[in-house]
């Protein structure tokens, strides 16, 4: 009985056609593909917030003053020599001085130790205003050639140390060998000279792996510009630790490398008399050198920044958690379960003294709520699990 | 045999067809267009398509393509769509430039993430075009019966079709071409064609072929067939043709009565002869199809601003850098001996710092270029495709019936469904299913009928639901430990027992449509059923009124086998439901012959069937201006009777003195039913004497065969002069049955604060009455009609008469809404299309669009394809937000490509509307679902994820800048290369793209319950310039803790207790550690929704960069370089890398965790609200608040049952208040 037989005869058509893709069509349940995998919901209860801002004060604070502790501990004696050891005849032209192949560098200066220093003594070189972090210096370097013998010839990266003007390779080549730190120390303590060992001082997977045994220098420094120090031919590369922490470039153009350790105590109040040989040009672009001395605990050398920064951000932690806790004391909004209240269609006065901010929904503190509010506060404390599973 | 194929002899149809069809019979020689000049070139040479194949004739074939590339043209088209994205470009240069010694990474890994990120993306192109392509394959490759010469016919496919070829074409197929009509089954040479696809109407239309065409009524008739056609070029315009047939050396004039449209369909009809005149894309219809545009959401589209902000700041930064890096070459660089400053290439030479400087700014576009993240396209793609993969795959929008899932065709608007402001609906097919149930009638006064219809019912239960909601106390005991629905169907208070009979009502409704229901005929009244009303004291007036029923139609019987009984064709699906009323009353209409119809009248008394016959002397036939149609009967005692059903309206105005004796209950039951929303006619009749009928006759035929313009106005005037001094009998309601679920889905919408328009190409009246079924339309609404009136001025004063008189009508209206003082007053709009078509000019549209804006809904009928995707333009554009359209036909194509969204009904009408569209969806109800739920989601995991993405980015390419201060702004980055490769492409790329896929703030029932969750997105709180600010800051505050903290305790001093210090390796790693665990945690932050999958993602992101850095230093260190053994050597045994890594990611959260908790305690959203009432498990427990707060969370909306519900409680308080003053104060709640 059809009103409307060839319209109802076109969808019986149709539906006979679809009725056996029909299965294939609808869509497999999982829950996976329904978007209702379980999931966890936590969200910021005020418990929640409070509870992690005290944690983290509580975890920030100590760690703190740990390091802060540890970092006061370190004794670190530094000595920036590079005006000191020009001859005050040469102080007007300190360049023409470290340039000059006939001046007298060697130089001596005399520390006095603060406090007990705890074997090893790390003694370091500190350079300011040196870029080795610049572009052009760091690629200035090829890995391959100081890994084996076999690329020697891959200097493609270190122009324009590359290569001799015969054509052959220079051996380390690139500017950071090339400009190798060449200021020497020689230590004594009540002229009772102070050994510098300068073992472990380069990681030792750089010495294994990345500086090959049976490369020697070749060619170094044999151009007409000579950049820093010559290396001993006769010594493979794996065994050139100073050239090693040479060439791992620092990421600030003021930095520290380590030079080698003294391994006996320094007490306070010692003299120690240092002979530097002042070679390296820092003169040209007005570089500072520093000798540092330093013992180091286990958060490193001397640095208080990490400790105030915990102790900041520990105290803030603090601070905020403190706030939430008195806005929920003073203004315990939060525990009321919020009535959201859309403008009751009885009566419109109670949507004008409603706060305008939230445009749809809002909270209000009417009288038959705040039976509920201590439900909600007891609630909110009794629950421990966070996650929620809604089916 | 063709002969026998006509129905010749048996019905002329024609002659039924008053008005319309009949054919004057001398030939309109002034009709013929001279068809001179442009846009008149065609020529078409019937029945000898070879004609066509050489040129000029060569017409284009009718095979046709919507693919947007092919085979040829797809590599460089798609290549060039893909550089059209700015980030595209900049990428592309950027890798063309890594292959210079400029860049300051390997030019590997510039190129690969490009590639990746270009091919996935063509990749996803040629797979969307190679299913357009397999669309058109499908169509192109219909078959249909063509002319093969010497009068035979073939199947061929659609696609061989040329121009000139003769085709037949039989009952129920879609036309393949534009066809002139030579002849049809009907001796007459009439045929019946629907135009759904079209213009969305679902009546039929008649075509008529020219006289003289007449005898090609057989296959062979076409051996020896030519003629010659003359006709206008190409063009979209459906309503129009002017062209002439010469054929036997004769002219004969051509119009769109012989013109059969590609994709409509024949109806009624078994066969129709035709010729081809328009074939393929030069075919009306595909005239009328746009390209279909290439849509980007409102997510996207601001990303480009955001991406032109992160490039003017990369610009800037760059520019810092090279102009720091310039000076610092030419001032510095020669005193820094150690980079040989003399031995330079032209990239750091001091004597030419401008040429190095520019150099050096091409390195800083590069380097700096991780602020503008590669991998945000591929990861928003991937997320996308994943979020349709969840549309496609979800359930809940899996139609049952039609087997069809729902489907996300483009998936890079997803986050747009979260935005919708306006919702553009078509009406048939969308919102109804085009199928209609008599259910009530009122005859003599009384009304019958008690079932109600799906808006009482809906709105019963909704105000049962919402009187049980106010009054809390009674059930809510009885809500404990059951699931909020389920106890409110089952407890025993008084609403639940009224929610019970409802419910009882509604099931036992849906049980009868499944298997015994009657289609078409919903009615329930035992005082008319089985012949009871033969007991009823109006017994004559029923008498009558169902024989009105049975007679005044244009219907054809066609015998049912299988039933015995009989099926209807008719016009229009009203009729066809009054026939079948008719026939369960027991008036089976069971025949007609040209001049007489057959009622088997069945009396329980008597027991078997009486067959009457009446004989019809004339037939007034229905039109949209008449709002009537009338038929003149004799019946067997030669009494003549005009029998007359129309509008109401139109009707009462026609009543005799004393016809109106039941005018008042009756006007009153048709309100009633017009409020439920039902379709209403009413029927009268009046007694003719023989001498009366013949006078009048006479004019009648006169008027009839009149020719020239006055033939029209003639006959209305004729048949003006007997409708008259009418009896009123009663009127019969009837439902347009609604989809599924439609009233309660608009309902949701409203709530969620989305506006409805309805467009459609139906009648004003239906179109009133759908919005009044869908509650879009109340009772107490204010409805402002904007109609045309009818100027007999002259041509060119009637234009901007018209004109004036619109713009009139609307600064009245605009007026009006202004000076309403109530709040609670709600306007509609209704405007028909041939209004709107001077409403959207240009000086008046925007008058027109605010007037609308006003309105709580807007209807717009009678309106062309055109016109939609003109109404969908002037929303979009003049309002400024975001527009779906939905719809199923063809004729909604260019409004759904139109749209900021287009959505496309797959139901069983033909593909086009799905194709266009951006989305389908088997019903109009999942349209709730795929908004509320899906939409909501998509757009804040999109916009959550952008936000994000741009934080973490911003945190990266900052250090690499401030690093770059330092470094006397050599372009040298602090990191390793392949950290900075696999930061966006492994290490942060998976937890944002499950942040972009998993999130969820609340679950879809909680989305569905609280619909007003959904102005989020329409209010774009998610991605407003503050939030995306905010991150920005959130990004630089982080960038600026990692860097500094970390350069000031790796100072220069020692880092570890074996005294080494550290290098730029170990710097750069544990910088990028803080950067990992940072951004990590900060999304963990972001998420308010953890499965496995995000705990893997953000925590397993973190543990690959650790087994990344061990395995990386493993390797040669010939690949490793500095970073060889870095972390087993150097940063692991040193508690000072732990220690920054611990202190730098939750200094970088801290702010945005006290930000969140202070947001959540003062000025918490909606969903912090939600989540935790949900926490709480406040929703288990106190049901009766869950329950109250749902039901108040919604957009204050002026549409949809809820609205119309409250008006209906606003009214009946307000009598309460008049009689008792003092219960209305109560309701106040003290504010405290």
């Amino acid at each position: 009985m059809n009103p409307k037989g060839a319209s109802s005869s076109g969808t019986d058509g149709a539906t006979d056609s679809s009725a056996p893709r029909r299965n294939s069509k609808k869509p497999k349940y999982s829950r996976f593909t329904q978007q209702e995998l379980p999931a966890c919901k936590p969200i910021l209860t005020p418990g929640w917030v409070i509870t992690t801002f005290i944690f983290i004060g509580i975890v920030f604070i100590p760690i703190g003053l740990a390091s802060l502790f540890a970092s006061e501990r370190v004794v670190e004696i530094v000595d920036r020599y590079d005006k000191h050891c020009v001859p005050t005849n040469y102080s007007k032209s300190m360049l023409a001085y470290i340039q000059s192949g006939e001046t007298n560098k060697t130089c001596t200066r005399s520390l006095i130790v603060p406090k007990h220093m705890k074997s090893p003594v790390y003694v370091y070189y500190q350079l300011d205003n040196f870029y080795q972090n610049h572009r052009r210096y760091v690629k200035s370097r090829s890995d391959k050639q100081l890994r084996s013998k076999a690329s020697e010839k891959d200097t493609s990266s270190c122009s324009p140390e590359g290569t001799i003007s015969n054509g052959s390779a220079i051996v380390p080549c690139g500017l950071i060998a090339w400009s190798l730190f060449n200021d020497t120390y020689g230590f004594s303590v009540k002229n009772k000279v102070l050994d510098v060992s300068k073992k472990n001082i380069a990681w030792k997977s750089d010495q294994d792996h990345k500086f090959g045994s049976d490369v020697y220098p070749k060619n170094f420094q044999s151009g007409s510009l000579i950049g820093g120090a010559k290396l001993n031919a006769s010594i493979p590369l794996s065994e050139q630790v100073d050239l090693i922490v040479w060439m791992r470039t620092a990421a600030l153009p003021t930095f520290r490398k380590l030079y080698g350790k003294i391994e006996v105590d320094l007490e306070a109040n010692e003299k120690i008399t240092v002979v530097i040989q002042n070679n390296y040009n820092t003169y040209s672009f007005g570089g500072k050198k520093k000798l540092v001395l330093s013992t180091t605990s286990w958060i490193g050398g001397k640095n208080d920044f990490l400790g105030i920064a915990y102790l900041t951000v520990g105290g803030l932690c603090l601070f905020l958690a403190i706030c939430f806790i008195l806005v929920y004391v003073i203004k315990p909004r939060w525990e009321i379960l919020p009535e959201i209240c859309l403008q009751p269609t009885d009566d419109d006065s109670v949507t004008a003294l409603l706060p305008q901010k939230w445009p749809l929904l809002y909270y209000s503190t009417t009288a038959e709520n705040l039976g509920e509010k201590k439900d909600g506060l007891v609630l909110s404390r009794e629950i421990s699990g966070r996650s929620i599973e809604i089916d | 045999m063709s002969e026998t194929d006509r129905i010749s002899g048996k019905l002329r149809w024609s002659k039924l067809y008053t008005f319309s069809c009949l054919r004057p019979n001398v030939l309109e020689t002034d009709g013929l267009h001279s068809l001179q000049g442009p846009g008149f070139s065609r020529v078409v040479y019937c029945n000898q398509p070879r004609v066509h194949r050489k040129k000029p004739l060569k017409y284009p074939s009718n095979y046709i393509s919507t693919t947007k590339y092919n085979i040829i043209t797809f590599l460089p088209k798609a290549i060039f769509e893909q550089f059209r994205r700015v980030a595209n470009l900049y990428f592309l240069m950027a890798a063309i430039l890594s292959l210079t010694p400029v860049a300051p990474f390997s030019a590997v890994s510039m190129i690969a993430p490009l590639a990746f990120v270009v091919g996935l993306s063509m990749a996803k192109e040629a797979l969307e075009d190679w299913r357009r392509f397999m669309q058109d394959m499908k169509v192109n490759s219909r078959k249909v019966s063509i002319h093969k010469g010497d009068g035979t016919f073939g199947y061929k496919p659609w696609q061989k079709i040329r121009v000139g070829d003769v085709v037949k074409v039989e009952k129920d197929q879609f036309f393949p071409a534009d066809l002139l009509l030579l002849s049809s089954s009907y001796d007459d040479g009439i045929c019946y064609v629907e135009t759904m696809n079209l213009d969305g109407e679902t009546n039929l239309k008649v075509k008529r072929s020219l006289e003289v065409t007449l005898p090609l009524d057989g296959d062979v008739a076409f051996k020896d067939f030519t003629g010659k056609i003359r006709c206008e070029d190409p063009n979209p315009n459906l309503y129009t043709f002017v062209g002439n047939l010469e054929y036997d050396r004769q002219v004969y004039a051509l119009d769109t009565n012989q013109i059969l449209l590609r994709d409509s369909k024949l109806r009624n009809t078994a066969y129709v002869y035709g010729v081809v005149i328009f074939t393929g894309h030069d075919s009306k219809v595909m005239q009328n199809s746009t390209k279909s545009p290439s849509k980007r959401s409102t997510i996207e589209r601001k990303m480009d601003y955001i991406i032109y902000f992160l490039f003017t700041l990369l610009v800037l930064i760059s520019l810092i850098s090279s102009i720091g890096f310039a000076v610092k070459t030419k001032f510095e660089m020669p005193e820094w001996w150690y980079l040989q400053p003399q031995n330079t290439t032209d990239l750091y030479d001091p004597t030419r710092p401008g040429l190095s400087g520019i150099f050096h700014l091409v390195t800083a576009l590069i380097l700096y270029g991780y602020l503008i993240p590669i991998s945000l396209y591929v990861s928003i793609e991937v997320v996308k495709v994943l979020q349709a993969t969840f549309i496609n795959q979800d359930l809940h929008m899996y139609d049952e019936e039609t087997g069809n899932p729902a489907q996300a065709r483009t998936s890079n608007l997803n986050e747009e469904l979260g935005q919708v402001d306006t919702i553009l609906s078509d009406k048939t097919g969308t919102l109804t299913c085009n199928q209609m149930d008599f259910l009530k009638c009122s005859i003599a006064g009384v009304s019958y009928g008690v079932g109600s219809s799906e808006v009482e019912i809906a709105a019963k239960k909704q105000m049962a639901f919402d009187l049980s909601g106010h009054n809390s106390e009674i059930y809510s005991a009885s809500m404990q430990n059951s699931r909020a629905q389920d106890s409110l169907e089952n407890s025993g208070s008084d609403f639940g027992k009224s929610e019970i009979e409802l419910e009882t009502v509604i099931t036992s409704k849906d049980e009868k449509y499944q298997k015994p229901m009657i289609k078409g005929f919903s009615f329930v009244d035992r005082r008319l059923m089985d012949g009871n009303w033969l007991k009823d004291p109006n017994v004559d007036a029923i008498l009558l009124f169902f024989r009105i029923l049975a007679l005044c139609h244009t219907a054809i019987p066609e015998p049912n086998e299988e039933t015995g009984s009989f099926n209807y064709e008719a016009e229009s699906p009203d009729e066809g439901a009054f026939l079948v009323a008719a026939r369960e009353f027991g008036f089976e209409f069971c025949g007609r012959t040209q001049t007489k119809v057959f009622i088997r009248e069945r009396y329980p008394s008597s027991g078997h069937p009486v067959e009457r016959e009446f004989k019809i002397l004339s037939l007034l036939d229905f039109s949209s201006k008449r709002k009537r149609m009338s038929v003149i009967v004799q019946d067997e005692g030669g009494q003549i009777l005009l029998l007359c059903k129309g509008a109401d309206s139109i009707i009462f105005d026609r009543l005799s003195k004393n016809g109106r004796m039941h005018e008042e209950s009756t006007s009153r039951h048709l309100n009633e039913y017009a409020e439920a929303g039902l379709r209403t006619l009413a029927f009268a009749y009046r007694k003719l004497e023989e001498s009366e009928y013949s006078v009048w006759n006479s004019e009648f035929i006169k008027a009839k065969t009149t020719i020239g313009p006055d033939r029209e106005a003639m006959l209305e005037h004729v048949s003006d002069m007997i409708e008259k001094d009418l009896i009123l009998v009663g009127a019969t309601a009837v439902e347009d049955k609604l989809q599924k679920g439609v009233p309660q889905c608009i309902d949701k919408l409203a709530q969620a604060g989305l506006k409805i328009w309805v467009l459609t190409g139906d009648k004003m009246e239906t179109a009133i009455n759908i919005g009044f079924s869908c509650s879009l339309l109340r009772q107490g609404m204010k409805q402002i009609c904007i109609t045309t009136v009818n100027t007999d001025l002259l041509a060119q004063d009637a234009k901007k008469a018209v004109k004036e008189n619109v713009l009139m009508q609307l600064t009245n209206a605009s007026q009006m809404i202004n000076l309403e003082k109530d709040p609670h007053a709600a306007f509609a709009l209704v405007i028909d299309g041939k209004t709107l078509s001077y409403a959207l000019e240009e000086d008046m549209k925007h008058q027109f669009l605010s007037l609308a804006v006003n309105c709580a809904s807007v209807i717009c009928c009678r309106v062309s394809p055109k016109q939609k995707a003109m109404v969908t333009r002037l929303v979009k554009e003049g309002s400024g937000k975001t527009t779906l359209a939905i719809g199923d036909g063809a004729n909604d194509v260019g409004m759904i490509q139109e749209a900021d969204i287009g959505v496309g009904i797959s139901g069983v009408e033909g593909m086009q509307a799905v194709m266009a569209s951006d989305f389908s969806i088997a019903q109009f109800r999942f349209l709730e679902r795929l908004l509320v739920v899906h939409g909501h989601w998509c757009y804040k995991r999109i916009a959550q994820m952008i936000c994000y993405f741009f934080y973490k980015n911003i945190v990266f390419g900052l250090t690499l800048f401030y690093f770059e201060a330092y470094t006397g702004f050599s372009g040298q980055s602090v990191y390793d290369d392949w950290f900075m490769l696999l930061f966006n492409v492994i290490l942060t790329s998976l937890p944002v793209i499950s942040l972009g896929v998993f999130e969820q703030d609340v679950s879809s029932e909680v989305c569905l319950q609280f619909p007003a969750l959904y102005q989020q997105g329409q209010r774009n709180m998610f991605f407003d310039w503050y939030r995306i600010f905010g991150w920005m800051a959130n990004g630089l505050y982080s960038s600026l803790i990692i860097f500094f903290f970390n350069l000031n305790i790796f100072y220069d001093q020692a880092f570890r207790s074996e005294g080494q210090t550290a290098d730029m390796a170990a710097v750069g790693a544990t910088m990028f550690t803080c950067i990992i665990w940072a951004v990590n945690f900060q999304i963990a932050f972001t998420m308010s929704h953890f499965t496995w999958i995000q705990h893997l993602f953000v925590w397993g992101s973190i543990c690959t960069w650790y087994i990344f850095l061990l395995l990386y230093g493993m390797s040669s260190p010939i690949i490793s370089r500095n970073a060889f053994q870095i972390l087993v050597e150097a940063l692991a045994p040193a508690p000072i890398y732990w220690l920054v890594t611990l202190l730098v990611t939750i200094a970088c959260n801290v702010p945005y965790l006290a930000y969140l908790s202070f947001q959540r305690s003062f000025n918490p959203m909606d969903h912090h609200i939600i989540q935790e009432i949900k926490y709480y498990k406040k929703d288990v427990e106190d049901q009766h608040m869950w329950k109250r707060e749902c039901s108040k969370a919604r957009q204050e909306t002026k549409i949809g049952f809820t609205a119309r519900v409250d008006a209906k409680i606003r009214q009946l308080r307000g009598k309460l208040q008049k009689k008792y003053p003092s219960l209305g104060v109560q309701n106040v709640i003290p504010p405290s």
